[in-house]
């Protein structure tokens, strides 16, 4: 591990400005995946901003009805928040399906969302990867990678978004609050992680000046039913093979609103936007539900070793589908 | 007086491990300590050019660099593993190529990344198949079992049999990865060494480190007080105590070394991948004519390790007519090596899923074809078995788990979208003994001392030790203390091979029984050093036996096959064995469960692969090695049929320590194929392949 310098924020600004003053400087949070990566060489931080203890750590309701996660906000916390229990339902599934318990009381709000890809040749510095190595080639590719994309890769990089929260973000519509030298913006939650493109190493949106300091959930309709289902190798402690986070309306008999993101199949929480078009107005049917992610899914494009993501994915998202029209 | 033998007494050591304060190889902090931090080689197959440790020295708190070059030359191992940095060529990804001594462990950590090293790569070759043009049939295979063997017309017998299954196996590499990863610190006062290390056990280690270093064994003190675990793995001495000693020898300080958890799949040993095939033939009675059992796996080119799998077929059923074959490749891997029940456990999972096979083609129930194969004396060697109590664990394990109340159709229970399926399968697993010595001293306030250098790697050695000495003495169990873990002991063979309490405990019981008879002798008070006597078992622990000695043992698996996801889920899990006397209820218990659990892993979760392109174990971590989380866990019983076999020991008992993992895998497998119809083939059984599968029917 390089020799870092370690400073303690006490206020978003001052954060940001040791951001912006210090090249290569990151920030902190629970630190679950960024001290492990330094540990290994990938992560090769200047100064390590600690933004654990800004005054970020609140679920506020605003007048509008949303509500305003701060970034500092522990998993743990989240999932268990009667607000997001009650109205967020695939949000707290999500947070419960991802990681340990360990982890969860550790890891953060912002810091889930800027987690980086678990591919194994991103983290062993002796292989080539695009991402931690812009040109160095992709190891996974031709190689190991059952945990693979299979929609959205490039040729340069063909690795997955590991979290489960930001999958759920999607579907619920929430937005990022970012905070920066420029001021306060925010980004769509489903906008907020790219595609790997020319420039896998890019895993986000957020300048590196900026800090995550919020989610906002958007207002529900009462008794809007959401749920989150991943499927993965052993029962907890693992990451998604596939995931689904679902959010369906009914009005009339047809459907009136529908959020569909996928986990575990792209380099980012994948909004299923064709889906849900093919769903609105559409009766909540099983035949309606296979038929809009069958388009969905037309568009992957599997690799040698994980082609079983895409039926999986398939039953994953009707049943998740289904039982929303039934609840 | 209650027998101590037998109850569940609690372990000693267990306030110590909840508190923390038992401390481990890692954890001994000799004054002035440095740490070290391996290189591990970046290529599969080449040689060491030059090591550039320049940028290294000039990290802060590095202290030293050791390379091929640099490090000084050892005896020759009889381990050829553990001839670290004694030649520049590089056997496979992963090999240590240098060594980072420094201040700290985070010093010692960014000497190490920076040290550079070029090589001279040569075409490695790391992909095993079952017709490998470098395999070849070895003379022996591990353990000393012969690599072939042959009986009557096996390929005659299989022609003309009215029933027939010929099919094959996968069973990937699978890692050890105890709790505490391999770790010594090493001590040099003159020329005297004092290491800890986590070992399983370290009269051996000792051996060894007098031979590296040429060193009179009176010189080398070797302490494995607290284990966390060793699955095998640490049967041995590993690179981690030699690097510590060289380390320690070369900077004049305590040097201690923990390789990190991600260089453990190439330099502890693996379990290596096993390819299967099996032909059983049979008459339409469901007895077997023919029994064929052929494994290829590999080894490295430093050494051969063969696992041992086909070995169970030599022990299990009646069948007129067998073979069974070793074949093993040697490629551009690291060096295979033992992991709980090796042979058995990944051999038990192909011959018990090919025997449900076989009772699925004939028609019958798999107990009910397992309990028809049952023969009178071992069917390779003819010898009588000491003791052999299958037949009542397959009806046993039956009863407890409402067998026959099972609708033998395959598919015929479903819970929405649940497939529900239950299995079955068998468990053995061979006697071992070695010679031991141990001492027993009464001491003139009543107590006994008895101290052994047997090992405690979290079994509860300590504890049933003194239970053995207490029932001999004839005296309560508080009143007996023991001491183990170090080589300044009475010698005593390693905890492998579920040989421990069986080797040591013969041991403990003769020293015992010599110091009851010092003491009948004795007239007046115990002087204050008290009164001891010594046992060495040499020549009658490693007797030849006229018997066929084995545990044996029943699995019963019931899962649930999620045909969304393609998730399997263990619902129940029971094992029942027949393993001789059952010596302490309590860490037995723990011991059949853990194994069990193992199996499940290696059922469900626990796979690694070795990537073709960079010649290494992709999942290096515990976060993509799968063992099975609490949540995968449900309820796992054991239970025990007790034996009275006069054939093995003076306490009666058969080893319990890896019999719960050997034949799970099947059981759950069995299980499988019950809910779903789907015969899968290759471990694990994770849902990407039970979704293709399902999908494909």
């Amino acid at each position: 591990m390089r020799p870092f310098a370690y400073v303690r924020a006490t206020g978003v600004e001052d954060a940001c400005a040791a951001l912006a003053s210090r090249p290569g400087a990151r920030p902190l949070g629970g630190g679950t995946n960024l001290v492990d990566l330094m540990k290994l060489g990938v992560e090769e931080p200047t100064t390590l901003v600690d933004v654990s203890r800004l005054p970020l750590d609140t679920v506020e309701e605003l007048p509008d009805g949303s509500l305003r996660v701060g970034a500092t906000v522990r998993n743990s916390d989240l999932a268990a928040h009667p607000a997001v229990r009650d109205r967020y339902p695939a949000l707290s599934q999500a947070l419960l399906a991802g990681a340990s318990g360990q982890l969860r009381n550790v890891a953060t709000t912002g810091g889930n969302l800027l987690q980086r890809t678990r591919c194994p040749y991103f983290q062993d510095v002796s292989k080539p990867c695009n991402k931690r190595a812009p040109g160095s080639g992709c190891g996974a590719r031709e190689g190991v990678h059952r945990d693979h994309a299979v929609l959205g890769h490039s040729e340069q990089c063909i690795a997955t978004h590991p979290s489960d929260m930001a999958v759920a973000l999607a579907a619920l519509d929430a937005r990022i609050e970012l905070y920066g030298p420029a001021g306060a913006r925010d980004v769509a939650a489903d906008a907020f992680h790219r595609l790997p493109g020319d420039h896998p190493e890019r895993d986000t949106e957020i300048r590196p000046d900026e800090l995550v300091t919020a989610v906002v959930l958007p207002p529900v309709t009462a008794g809007l039913p959401s749920l989150y289902r991943k499927a993965r190798d052993r029962a907890s402690y693992a990451f998604a093979l596939a995931s689904v986070a679902g959010v369906l309306r009914i009005a009339d008999g047809v459907v009136a609103h529908a959020g569909l993101a996928f986990g575990a199949l792209a380099h980012r929480p994948w909004r299923a936007r064709t889906a849900e078009r093919a769903l609105l107005g559409a009766a909540p049917t099983p035949a309606a539900f296979e038929h809009a992610v069958d388009l969905e899914l037309s568009a992957a494009r599997p690799l040698r070793d994980n082609a079983y993501k895409v039926p999986l994915a398939r039953g994953l998202a009707v049943d998740v589908l289904t039982r929303l029209a039934g609840t | 007086m209650a027998a101590a033998l037998g109850a569940p007494a609690e372990r000693r050591e267990g306030l110590q491990k909840i508190t923390g304060s038992a401390r481990y190889a890692a954890e001994h902090v000799p004054d002035g300590r440095a740490y070290a931090w391996p290189v591990p080689a970046t290529v599969a197959r080449g040689t060491v050019r030059a090591v550039d440790a320049s940028a290294a020295l000039r990290q802060p708190g590095v202290l030293a660099v050791l390379t091929p070059e640099n490090t000084p030359r050892l005896a020759e191992p009889d381990d050829p593993t553990l001839a670290v940095l004694q030649n520049p060529r590089v056997p496979h990804r992963g090999w240590f190529v240098a060594l980072v001594v420094a201040e700290t462990l985070e010093d010692a950590r960014a000497g190490a990344a920076a040290v550079r090293v070029s090589y001279d790569a040569e075409e490695h070759d790391v992909s095993l198949t079952e017709d490998h043009p470098a395999a070849y049939a070895p003379e022996k295979a591990n353990a000393g079992y012969p690599g072939s063997t042959r009986r009557g017309d096996p390929d005659g017998a299989f022609g003309s049999a009215a029933v027939r299954v010929d099919t094959r196996y996968r069973v990937p590499p699978l890692h050890n990865h105890p709790m505490e990863p391999h770790a010594s610190t090493a001590h040099w006062d003159g020329g005297r060494l004092l290491a800890h290390t986590s070992s399983q056990g370290s009269t051996a280690v000792r051996a060894t480190l007098a031979k590296l270093f040429g060193l009179p064994e009176e010189r080398i003190v070797v302490v494995a007080e607290h284990v966390g675990g060793g699955f095998g793995s640490k049967g041995t001495p590993r690179p981690d105590v030699v690097l510590a000693a060289l380390a320690a020898r070369h900077t004049g300080r305590p040097v201690t070394l923990a390789l990190p958890r991600r260089q453990l799949p190439a330099v502890v040993g693996h379990r290596a991948p096993t390819l299967h095939r099996i032909r059983l033939g049979a008459g339409a009675d469901g007895r077997l004519t023919s029994l064929v059992h052929e494994v290829t796996t590999h080894t490295s080119r430093v050494k051969e390790f063969v696992e041992q799998a086909a070995v169970p077929a030599r022990v299990m059923y009646a069948a007129p007519h067998s073979r069974t074959v070793h074949r093993v490749a040697a490629l551009d891997v690291p060096t295979p090596s033992w992991m709980r029940a090796p042979g058995e456990a990944p051999g038990m999972y192909a011959l018990e899923s090919a025997m449900d096979e076989l009772a699925c083609e004939l028609g019958m129930d798999p107990v009910e074809v397992r309990i028809l194969n049952e023969p009178e004396t071992e069917p390779d060697s003819g010898k009588p078995f000491s003791s052999r109590h299958l037949v009542e664990c397959l009806r046993e394990g039956a009863r407890r788990f409402d067998w026959s109340r099972r609708d033998p159709r395959p598919r015929a229970r479903r819970e929405g979208a649940l497939l529900i399926g239950t299995g079955v399968a068998a468990a053995m697993y061979p006697v071992n003994i070695s010679p031991s010595t141990a001492a027993a001293r009464a001491l003139p306030d009543g107590t006994f001392l008895v101290r052994v250098n047997a090992t405690d790697i979290g079994t509860g050695a300590r504890t049933v030790l003194a239970q053995v000495a207490a029932d001999t003495l004839g005296v309560p169990l508080e009143r007996v203390r023991t001491e183990v873990g170090r080589s300044d002991l009475p010698s005593a063979s390693l905890a492998g091979g579920s040989s421990g309490t069986a080797s040591w405990g013969w041991a403990v019981h003769e020293a015992s029984v010599r110091l009851t008879d010092r003491l009948a002798e004795h007239t007046g008070p115990l002087p204050a050093e008290g009164v001891e006597a010594r046992a060495d078992t040499a020549g009658q622990a490693d007797a030849d036996s006229p018997w066929a000695r084995h545990a044996f043992g029943a699995h019963f698996a019931e899962v649930a096959v999620d045909t969304v996801s393609g998730e399997t889920r263990v619902r129940r899990l029971l094992g029942v064995y027949a393993a001789g006397h059952i010596l302490n209820a309590r860490t037995a218990r723990s011991q059949f469960i853990g194994g069990m659990t193992m199996g499940l892993g290696m059922a469900l979760t626990e796979g690694s692969t070795m990537d073709a392109a960079f010649g290494d174990f992709t999942e290096s971590d515990l976060a993509s090695y799968h063992v099975p989380a609490h949540a995968d866990v449900p309820e796992v019983e054991a239970h025990w049929i007790d034996e009275d076999d006069p054939h093995l020991n003076p306490m009666g008992s058969k080893g319990i320590g890896e019999i719960g993992i050997v034949g799970t895998a099947a059981a759950i497998g069995n299980a499988v194929h019950h809910a779903t119809g789907v015969r899968l083939r290759e471990l694990p059984l994770t849902p990407d392949r039970m979704l293709t599968a399902l999908t494909s029917v």
